[in-house]
C-alpha cells in the first residue's frame, strides 16, 4: 500500500498543527511548507515515524527571493525520500533576508553537512550548530555569497539582452 | 593552504603538541594533493599521521569550482547541457539526458518510444564508460597497469560511437528538448554492433585479470567498508551504496525514458569495501549490455527520433533558410523566447556515481529562477575522511580511486 499524501498531511498536521501548511501536489512531487524554526523537529518526525520513514536526505538547497517580503526573502529546499514506498517530499521553509539564520539538521542526517556549508557559502544563511561553517567551493579569502540575486553575472550595464528589445515581460505564461 | 599546515594554531598542531608516543616518536602531518598524480583530479587532503596510518583527514575541494548554478541563472535552457556535460564528464550523455529529461517534465513533453529507446542506448553507453574509467584506474592504483590500457580502447570505441551520434566525443551537449538533434546513422548502429560483439570478451577477461588476483584481493579485500546505515546517513546512492548492500536503483525505482520495459536486475555486494564497489561495478557493465542488447531488439520501427514540439525543438537548418515559420521557430529558440510555465520540477536520474537530480525552479522567463544540481560525488564525498581513518596511505588512494569521486561533479 502506497503511502498517500493525504496520509502524510494528517500525520503533520495532527503533530504540528500550523507549523505545516500548504500542502500541494507539483508535478510528480508532494510538497509543502513548514515554519522555518521548527525544521529539524519536522524533519526529525518524518525520519522516526513509523508510518512515514522519510530516512533520505536527497538533496538541500537555498533560494533567493529579494522581492518577497522581508521574512520570505531566503528559503531552504529540503527534499526527503522515503525508500521503503517509494515516495518524494518537498519541504520548503521560508526565512528573514536580513538575518538569514535556520537550525542545522546535522544530527539527523549527516550528509547535510556539507549541503549545508555550501548553502551557506552561496547564499550566507546561517546554519545555527553547524560545527564547520567555513568556505566550501569558494575561495577562504572570499567575503560575498554570489548565489544571491544581487551579484549579477554579467556587466550589468549591457543593455543588448533587454526584455524591450524582444516584447518580453517577466511572465510569459 | 600554507598557511595552514604551519599554523601553530591548527588544530593537528595542537593534538601533535600534546601527544607523544612512549618511544619518543611523534605524530606528523602530510599533506596529499591538491594536484598528485595518484588522485585522478584535484583534491586536497590534510591527512594527521601516526606513522603510516591516517589518523585523521582534512577534505578542501572547490579548486575547479565553476559556478554552474549561477551561470545557469543567466542562460537559456538550450545553453544549459554544455554546462551538465561538464560535471560528471566520464558519462556526460547521462547528464545531459537528465537535463533534458527535466524540462520535458517541466513543459509535458511525451517523447516518442523510439527516441527513448535510443536515450537509454546512450546512457548505458555512457554508464559503461564510468565503469570502465574507475574500474580500470582502480587498477592502475594497485599497480596493475595492463587491464587499464586493455580495456581504455573500448572507451575510444564508446566516444567513436558517441561521434556519430553528436559529432563530439567527450563533453557531448547531446540531444534536444524532445528527443535528439539527428536521428543516428546507420554506421552508429554498425559501430554499436561491432561494440557489443567485441566488448564483452574484453571485459570478461578484464574481470579474470582482477576478480581472483591474490595481489588485487589482499589490497582490496576490507579495505574502506562503509555499513549500509552509515552509506545511507552519507547520502551515498549509486554502485558505492549498492556495494554495502542496499538495492536502490533510480532506474528502478522512478523509471525514466522506459527503463520499466528493459528487464535487468541491480547487482548489490555485502560489506560495502573497495573490493565489493569494484566487483558491484563490473557487473553493472554487464547488465548495461544487456539492457542494450535489450534496447536494439525491441526498437520500436520508423525513424522517430524527437517528439513533435516546434515551440521548443530546433527546426532542421534547411527549413530554416526556406520556411518562414521554421525561421521564426528557430529565431524564438535560439533566443529563448520559449513559453516556460511557472514550476518548481525536481528530476532524478541513475548517474554512473548515483542519483544525478535536477531542481529547477522557473518564474516564466527565458532562464531558470534556481537550478540546483544535486551532484552524488559532492554528498558522498563527504564521508571519504572517516573512510580512511585508520587506514594506511596507501589505502586511502585505493579508497579515493574505488568511490569513483570525479572532480568536476564534486565542484560543479
Amino acid at each position: 500500500m502506497a503511502l498517500e499524501n493525504i496520509e502524510i498531511q494528517e500525520k503533520l498536521q495532527e503533530t504540528f498543527g500550523s507549523d505545516v501548511f500548504d500542502f500541494k501536489q507539483e508535478k510528480d512531487i508532494f510538497s509543502f511548507e513548514i515554519n522555518a524554526d521548527k525544521n529539524t523537529s519536522v524533519i526529525l518526525f518524518l525520519k522516526n515515524s513509523p508510518e512515514l520513514r522519510f530516512h533520505f536526505l536527497t538533496d538541500l538547497c537555498g533560494i533567493h527571493y529579494p522581492d518577497n517580503e522581508e521574512n520570505r526573502q531566503f528559503a531552504i529546499v529540503y527534499h526527503l525520500h522515503n525508500w521503503y514506498e517509494n515516495k518524494r517530499i518537498k519541504i520548503k521553509a521560508y526565512i528573514n533576508g536580513t538575518n538569514p539564520d535556520i537550525k542545522t539538521t546535522i544530527n539527523i542526517h549527516k550528509c547535510a553537512n556539507w549541503m549545508e556549508r555550501e548553502t551557506w557559502d552561496f547564499y550566507g544563511i546561517n546554519f545555527a550548530g553547524h560545527p564547520q561553517l567555513k568556505r566550501m567551493l569558494n575561495m577562504d579569502e572570499m567575503i560575498s555569497h554570489p548565489m544571491r540575486k544581487e551579484f549579477p553575472m554579467e556587466d550589468s550595464g549591457r543593455t543588448d539582452k533587454d526584455d524591450r528589445f524582444f516584447g518580453r515581460t517577466m511572465s510569459n505564461n | 593552504m600554507s598557511e595552514l599546515l604551519l599554523s601553530p594554531e591548527h588544530r593537528y598542531a595542537k593534538i601533535i603538541e600534546t601527544s607523544r608516543n612512549e618511544d619518543g616518536s611523534e605524530l606528523s602531518i602530510l599533506n596529499l594533493g591538491p594536484t598528485h598524480p595518484a588522485t585522478h583530479g584535484i583534491f586536497q587532503n590534510i591527512l594527521l599521521m601516526d606513522g603510516e596510518r591516517i589518523l585523521e583527514a582534512e577534505p578542501t575541494i572547490g579548486y575547479i569550482h565553476r559556478a554552474f548554478e549561477k551561470i545557469a541563472e543567466n542562460r537559456p535552457f538550450y545553453q544549459i547541457t554544455p554546462l551538465t556535460d561538464r560535471m560528471n564528464y566520464c558519462s556526460s550523455p547521462i547528464n545531459n539526458m537528465g537535463w533534458w529529461m527535466t524540462l520535458e517534465k517541466l513543459l509535458d513533453i511525451e517523447v516518442p518510444k523510439r527516441a527513448q529507446y535510443l536515450r537509454v542506448i546512450v546512457m548505458e553507453l555512457a554508464r559503461i564508460t564510468d565503469h570502465i574509467i574507475c574500474n580500470s584506474i582502480l587498477g592502475v592504483d594497485t599497480g596493475a597497469y595492463t587491464g587499464f590500457l586493455y580495456v581504455f580502447q573500448f572507451r575510444e570505441k564508446i566516444y567513436e560511437i558517441y561521434e556519430e551520434i553528436c559529432g563530439a566525443r567527450l563533453t557531448t551537449n547531446m540531444g534536444r528538448i524532445g528527443g535528439f538533434e539527428r536521428d543516428w546513422s546507420p554506421k552508429a548502429f554498425q559501430l554499436l554492433e561491432t561494440f557489443l560483439v567485441e566488448f564483452p570478451v574484453c571485459w570478461r577477461e578484464f574481470q579474470n585479470l582482477f576478480e581472483r588476483n591474490r595481489i588485487f584481493i589482499d589490497r582490496t579485500v576490507n579495505v574502506g567498508p562503509i555499513t549500509a546505515e552509515m552509506a545511507m546517513d552519507y547520502g551515498f546512492t549509486g554502485p558505492n551504496l549498492r556495494a554495502a548492500g542496499v538495492d536502490y536503483d533510480v532506474r528502478k525505482s522512478q523509471p525514466y525514458s522506459s527503463y520499466e520495459d528493459f528487464e535487468f536486475s541491480i547487482p548489490v555486494g555485502k560489506s560495502g569495501d573497495t573490493y565489493d564497489r569494484f566487483c558491484v561495478r563490473n557487473e553493472e557493465v554487464w547488465q548495461s549490455l544487456s539492457i542494450i542488447r535489450q534496447a536494439l531488439d525491441k526498437m520500436p520501427a520508423g525513424n522517430d527520433y524527437h517528439a513533435d514540439v516546434p515551440d521548443y525543438y530546433l527546426p532542421p537548418k534547411e527549413d530554416v533558410y526556406n520556411s518562414m515559420e521554421s525561421l521564426i521557430y528557430h529565431f524564438k529558440i535560439v533566443m529563448g523566447e520559449v513559453p516556460v510555465p511557472v514550476a518548481e520540477i525536481y528530476h532524478p536520474v541513475e548517474g554512473g556515481n548515483g542519483e544525478v537530480g535536477f531542481y529547477l525552479v522557473t518564474d516564466g522567463s527565458r532562464t531558470p529562477y534556481r537550478l540546483h544540481f544535486r551532484r552524488p560525488c559532492f554528498i558522498y564525498y563527504q564521508a571519504y575522511p572517516e573512510m580512511i581513518k585508520g587506514a594506511m596511505l596507501s589505502d586511502a588512494i585505493v579508497i579515493l580511486s574505488s568511490l569513483n569521486v570525479i572532480a568536476g561533479e564534486l565542484d560543479a
